[in-house]
């Protein structure tokens, strides 16, 4: 029997690719193979022609100009994700195009860029820069494990949940004690580290809802997270 | 002239941290404290004034080169050696160097400068020269992003009242070139052979490819093999065997040639240049080859994607055991994200015999993720570094080391083998 195919794409690597959060992807892909799926990989950057069958969507940071240069056209997609989303296909979103995930970013200079509205969220840039390391809690993922460093401080609408609480850094804004935030399984944070490696029950969620919602059920292989487990310990006890 | 208290206090204070074995920077905070005008005064005294190298990657390498090709056509020169290149550690070099007086005997400073203390240095004191080797990721969580270290370098080249030599293959190195009026500009290049051998940020995951039209530079390393390198010099080849190991530090060295033809000009000797260039070796750390057991062990210094992706490109695994060092002090950066942007797959063949540091659980999940196989995980400095001597006693090794795995590293293996002593 040939393998069930997953589908993973992620947003515009070319241009929002700076902050090692390709681990996430790799991850992704990796699992996927482990748990006995055949991943299949798709970039999709700007002008491309977006797949039809998706199954995992990822997108990561990027540096202002990377976020202008995709704006346009993450504008022209926002119908066809936002049908994604509320069809509740799993999305992993960080930094960059989590704010871009919401409804607007102000930037410091009072310039607006208009989001996707999937995430009821809404991001200012200022001149402080939220910086290291962080440990956040949720209750279905436990301690989550990452590395924050931003200057846009986000804050969410009434039809969004926080992804998660913090327990040592900042998170969204310097004001709330919430990191991240949360609509049907799209999942928007800072967390760079990259997220994933560090923090596999996340990893599983997304294999595991995009898994079952095509397919019905999930693989009983299991993957050794030793590795994760001793370096999620370290990474805890650090200095920001 | 700095007032002889601060000298003598400097210097009794830098001889202090010497007795503890103690860091390069400490004297020199004292004398920054309380005599905040005491670089400039120092450095103001010098006939050839005042050289600035910065960049992300490079710049100790580059900086040796280039205090040697300038010590080889006679000059007195002035270096902050330690690799130390905060303005404290220049504060602190200044105080070994001068006489009781506050007098420096040299002809010309040349300053390895951090992006971010290079901006406030040369508010104080113009450079004359200024090198600007490269925009990389580095430490991201002290500067934020890219653009704004590349607006780091801008602001040296604008201070710069000379000349200014960039780096024609970094397209954020290269574009500083039109925000200058007032300064003579010089380039240094690659073949276009070359090109593909330094994968820069940009090109990652895909994006913006390098222009292959660019414009002319004055000193191009044309063709680079074994340790034979050909380098282009105003409209002439020039080939020699070097002592320097890595790709990249073969790039620096053209740097490093373009930089010293900016300030002798005409005094320039190209037979000079070659046969000191061909007996350069790495900074320490830097692709620094020591021996242990009767077989070479090779220190490479790794601190961002760039230089690793680089450094793994340049060195082959083959016969060779290869450890792997990984620590989150500030000086190496507490983020641990740049290793996901690291291709380990060229490792999968050999596996990875030890992996340690502060971080060796991320960086063993890392390669976990690469299906590259690890003998030991030891997060114990000394005891990683005994493990895989007595592992891979009979053959030639090699660590990657973040910064200050590194200067731990160095000074175990002075225990059991000769290190240079750099001070």
């Amino acid at each position: 029997m040939s393998k069930q195919t997953i589908t993973v794409v992620q947003l515009y690597p070319k241009d929002m690719n700076i902050y090692g959060d390709y681990g996430n992807l790799l991850v992704l892909q990796r699992r996927l193979e482990w748990y006995g799926y055949e991943p299949n990989i798709i970039h999709y950057n700007v002008g491309d022609t977006f797949p039809n069958d998706v199954d995992i969507i990822v997108g990561g940071g990027g540096q202002d100009s990377g976020q202008e240069i995709i704006h346009a056209d993450l504008i022209a997609m926002g119908p066809k994700l936002k049908t994604l989303a509320e069809a509740g296909v799993p999305m992993l979103m960080v930094c960059g195009l989590y704010q871009l995930f919401g409804n607007f970013f102000k930037t410091s200079q009072n310039k607006i860029l208009t989001g996707i509205g999937i995430l009821d969220v809404e991001t200012y840039g200022t001149n402080e820069r939220l910086i290291g390391n962080i440990v956040t809690n949720n209750a279905d993922f436990g301690d989550i494990i990452g590395y924050e460093n931003h200057s846009g401080q986000t804050y969410l609408g009434d039809n969004t949940e926080p992804f998660a609480n913090v327990i040592k850094g900042a998170g969204n804004n310097s004001k709330d004690a919430h990191e991240g935030a949360r609509y049907k399984n799209v999942i928007g944070t800072y967390l760079h580290g990259s997220i994933l490696p560090k923090n596999p029950l996340i990893a599983d969620f997304l294999i595991h809802t995009a898994v079952t919602k095509k397919y019905g059920e999930f693989s009983t292989d299991v993957v050794d997270d030793l590795l994760a487990g001793l370096a999620r310990d370290t990474a805890g006890g650090r200095p920001r | 002239m700095p007032h002889p208290f601060v000298v003598i206090m400097g210097k009794a204070v830098r001889h202090a941290a010497r007795l503890r074995g103690g860091g390069s920077a400490l004297p020199g905070l004292f004398v920054e404290k309380i005599s905040p005008d005491f670089i400039k005064q120092t450095l103001a005294q010098l006939p050839r004034g005042v050289v600035v190298i910065s960049g992300t990657n490079g710049k100790t390498t580059t900086t040796k080169m280039v205090v040697s090709l300038l010590e080889a056509h006679g000059l007195k020169v002035f270096t902050n050696r330690t690799g130390s290149n905060f303005t404290r550690g220049v504060a602190a070099a200044l105080l070994g160097d001068i006489d009781i007086k506050g007098k420096l005997d040299a002809d010309i400073a040349v300053l390895e400068l951090d992006e971010a203390h290079a901006v406030h240095f040369v508010k104080a004191i113009p450079p004359r020269y200024s090198l600007l080797l490269n925009v990389m990721r580095d430490q991201l969580d002290r500067f934020g992003e890219i653009d704004a270290t590349a607006k780091m370098l801008e602001k040296i080249a604008q201070a710069t009242t000379d000349t200014v030599v960039l780096n024609r293959e970094d397209r954020r190195v290269l574009a500083i070139k039109d925000s200058l009026h007032d300064q003579n500009v010089e380039l240094f290049g690659l073949s276009n052979n070359l090109l593909p051998d330094f994968p820069s940020d940009d090109e990652l995951r895909g994006g913006i490819a390098k222009k292959t039209a660019r414009p002319e530079a004055s000193v191009i390393l044309q063709k680079y093999k074994g340790n034979q390198a050909t380098y282009h010099i105003a409209g002439q080849d020039l080939t020699t065997t070097l002592k320097l190991n890595g790709v990249y530090n073969v790039f620096n060295s053209a740097a490093a040639i373009a930089l010293t033809r900016a300030i002798l000009g005409n005094e320039t000797q190209s037979d000079i240049v070659i046969s000191t260039i061909a007996t350069v070796t790495p900074a320490f750390g830097r692709g620094e080859e020591l021996e242990v057991g009767g077989h070479p062990l090779e220190l490479v210094l790794v601190k961002n994607p760039s230089g690793f992706r680089l450094g793994l490109k340049s060195f082959s695994p083959v016969g060779y055991a290869t450890m792997i060092a990984i620590n989150d002090n500030y000086a190496d950066g507490r983020d641990m994200s740049w290793l996901w942007d690291v291709d380990f797959e060229s490792l999968s063949e050999l596996g990875v015999s030890e992996v340690s540091g502060i971080r060796a659980y991320d960086m063993a999940l890392r390669l976990q993720y690469d299906e590259v196989a690890i003998g030991h995980i030891e997060p114990d400095l000394t005891f990683a570094l005994r493990q895989f001597i007595s592992t891979n006693n009979d053959m030639p090794k090699r660590i990657y080391c973040t910064y200050t795995a590194m200067l731990a590293l160095r000074k175990e293996l002075s225990k059991i083998t000769k290190v240079e002593v750099v001070s």
